[in-house]
């Protein structure tokens, strides 16, 4: 057992992947530098990001996987899960040192575990399409603020640009501190130099810096929400099972009755 | 400053309520006019209420006057309660700001009927269309049908509408005329067999590829909702009016709404009775065996058991009552079997087909690849099921599955007795 230690990027997942066929070493255990503890007794392989056998090791796995497949190992990846991580090296191995279509083999521990932080991700993806709020400010820049479980802006960008086409937004990553910002054409990623003006620890922004539609809006939207729900029909641990406390910070409406 | 626009919205999104249908999903209307929004084809949930439904759309009544008397209705003619009515303007800038703000998925508009039903359809449609064509509104829009408006008007809405729904409210015409002298299920399958057959046009249309760019036309269908418990029909009456129009009018959705007292007719629940939740449950759970399952309504409801059972869902009792058709092999039975073992999905069903492609599965396999083993053990054969002698009787299965499920059902059931 030889110990990987890489720095977390998908490149250097991929590069990684690259060395294990560089070296072949009986089995190895992928370390992100983040999470390693140095020890005496051993001496870690320290893998550096490299782009030629990144791309080497993509191009190889869109030979041998499909592209719903090589889709969801990059949406994996995105957890940010170091005990993932491995998973995603071992099933890597897996398919390459198997003929075409063994990531079918949901009896194999490295596909199923993929697999399930792939539904995972893809379900935190789902529920910010619908949790995001966004705020208008008095520049006419839609403004979203949140904090999702794993790293799913990336996922999310295409969704938000096709369906606000015509409003300029911003999505900031508060845990990540990166955003997105799309400005009628493109999207861009930000940095939160972007948004230094904002104080990204308070879900809302100050009153000055809206629009002066946004209160009406935000008591409408709250209204509606009452008045939409059928006291007779209570069902909270429902409730809390589609929409778990952790998000609440972010939706206007869960905030405090008015 | 905002008092009246918020009190019509309390009011008319409180009337509107009681329509459960919240899906968004089956559209796939693009934002290709940089426009605003789009549809998604899954449907998207923004939020959800205390009583765990789904928020999707920005559902609200036009208006909650009305000139009909249906007993079962908030908005009947009769009961005292205060009115109010949207301008097609306060639609429009309400839908729109609650959209640019990720808050929806788009609007459900219906109405009570005021005057006639063309006026009332007449104002629906000119919402949507300032929405479609003014506004370049591209989001989801689920428009009722308002039933004995002319057939223009219907046309016209359905080719800016993405779903139209119209209700049975009862699930059989008797109990329907007991309640609501004025309306028959006649009136709801004439526009329904209208607007299906103009879907089906559009569609023959553009299969012929004579003309390149044939506009849609309620892309996401049409769907029905029926009240349960608020009329005495059994489940077996129910779930067979619902094969019934899901077969003839192509139905995407048939809902089942637990009838919430909200009237002291003496025909009918008594105010603060307890809503039919579980009942509606177990229908909804038929449903989706008929629509997923490839179950006929005719196995899990007839003469011989005209009522779903209210301990066990209604797949494990079909199981129960079917134990020649047990235990299935895993490994070696045809999908349309597995999928019928009580504690497997779909999802379990799909991967367990690809996966026993390298080898014979085993039942640790199977508990990671999502099957509740617990109850599907009984019901079926992996590689390491040990050899049994004798399978045990029916009655002993569902004496052990209850045993290791009981909070769930038993809390459930408590909660339900005082209904019945």
């Amino acid at each position: 057992m030889i110990t990987y230690v890489f720095d977390g990027s998908f490149e250097g997942l991929l590069t990684a992947i690259f060395e294990f066929y560089e070296y072949k070493p009986k089995a190895v255990q992928l370390f992100w530098d983040r999470h390693y503890q140095p020890s005496m007794l051993e001496e870690p392989h320290i893998v550096t990001s490299d782009p030629a056998k990144a791309d080497r090791v993509w191009k190889g796995l869109k030979k041998k996987i499909s592209p719903e497949w090589l889709f969801n190992f990059y949406r994996t990846y995105l957890s940010e899960d170091p005990v993932i991580f491995q998973h995603l090296f071992e099933f890597a191995r897996y398919v390459f040192d198997n003929p075409p279509g063994a990531e079918n083999n949901f009896g194999n521990p490295h596909v199923m575990a993929v697999s399930k932080m792939n539904r995972m991700v893809g379900r935190e993806k789902h529920r910010f399409t619908a949790f995001i709020r966004f705020q208008q400010t008095t520049d006419s820049i839609y403004y979203a603020p949140a904090e999702p479980d794993f790293n799913i802006l990336p996922l999310i960008s295409s969704f938000f640009k096709k369906r606000f086409a015509d409003q300029k937004w911003v999505i900031y990553d508060v845990k990540r501190k990166y955003g997105l910002y799309y400005d009628l054409n493109t999207v861009e990623i930000i940095s939160y130099e972007f948004i230094q003006n904002v104080d990204t620890s308070k879900p809302l922004l100050p009153a000055n810096m809206l629009d002066e539609k946004e209160e009406l809006a935000d008591v409408l939207w709250k209204d509606y929400y009452k008045s939409t729900n059928i006291p007779a029909r209570k069902n909270m641990k429902l409730h809390i099972q589609y929409l778990p406390k952790r998000y609440w910070k972010y939706l206007n409406e869960k905030h405090e009755k008015n | 400053m905002y008092d009246r626009i918020r009190e019509k919205l309390s009011i008319l999104a409180d009337a509107a309520k009681y329509d459960v249908s919240c899906s968004s999903s089956g559209s796939n209307r693009k934002n290709d006019n940089k426009g605003l929004g789009n549809s998604h084809a899954s449907g998207i949930c923004h939020t959800y209420t205390e009583d765990g439904r789904c928020v999707s759309l920005l559902k609200i009544l036009l208006t909650n006057h009305c000139i009909y008397d249906c007993a079962f209705c908030v908005s009947r003619k009769s009961n005292d309660i205060k009115r109010a009515a949207f301008t097609v303007q306060e639609v429009v800038d309400l839908t729109i700001s609650f959209y640019r703000r990720n808050y929806i998925e788009g609007l459900f508009l219906s109405s009570g009927i005021f005057k006639d039903a063309d006026f009332t359809m007449e104002r629906l449609l000119r919402i949507v269309k300032k929405l479609r064509l003014e506004e370049r509104f591209n989001g989801y829009i689920h428009l009722k049908t308002i039933p004995g408006a002319s057939r223009e008007l219907l046309t016209e809405a359905g080719l800016y509408a993405d779903r139209m729904s119209i209700n049975l409210e009862m699930p059989t015409e008797t109990g329907l005329k007991l309640l609501a002298p004025d309306k028959s299920h006649e009136e709801v399958k004439k526009p329904l067999g209208f607007i299906q057959n103009t879907i089906t046009q559009y569609k023959d249309e553009k299969k012929t590829g004579l003309i390149k760019s044939i506009p849609k036309f309620v892309p996401a269908g049409q769907s029905t909702q029926m009240v349960i418990g608020a009329t005495p029909e059994t489940d077996m009456e129910i779930m067979y009016s619902a094969a019934e129009y899901y077969k003839n009018f192509k139905l995407k959705r048939v809902y089942y709404s637990g009838y919430i007292p909200i009237s002291y007719d003496s025909r009918m629940p008594q105010i603060g009775s307890q809503p039919p939740l579980l009942r509606e449950n177990r229908l909804y759970q038929t449903d989706s065996l008929m629509r997923f399952y490839g179950f006929e309504v005719h196995e899990l409801l007839n003469p011989n058991n005209p009522h779903l059972d209210t301990d066990i869902d209604p797949k494990l009792s079909w199981a129960l009552r079917n134990p020649e058709q047990f235990p299935v092999d895993i490994n070696t039975a045809d999908y349309r079997m597995i999928l019928r073992i009580p504690g497997i999905g779909t999802q379990s069903a799909l991967k367990i087909i690809k996966a026993r492609k390298f080898g014979k599965l085993r039942s640790d396999q199977l508990k990671k690849i999502g099957v509740a083993y617990n109850r599907a053990k009984f019901f079926m054969r992996c590689a390491d099921t040990p050899y049994q002698l004798n399978d045990p009787e029916p009655s002993h299965i569902k004496g052990l599955i209850l045993s290791e499920t009981n909070s769930k059902y038993l809390k459930v059931a408590q909660n339900q007795l005082s209904l019945f």
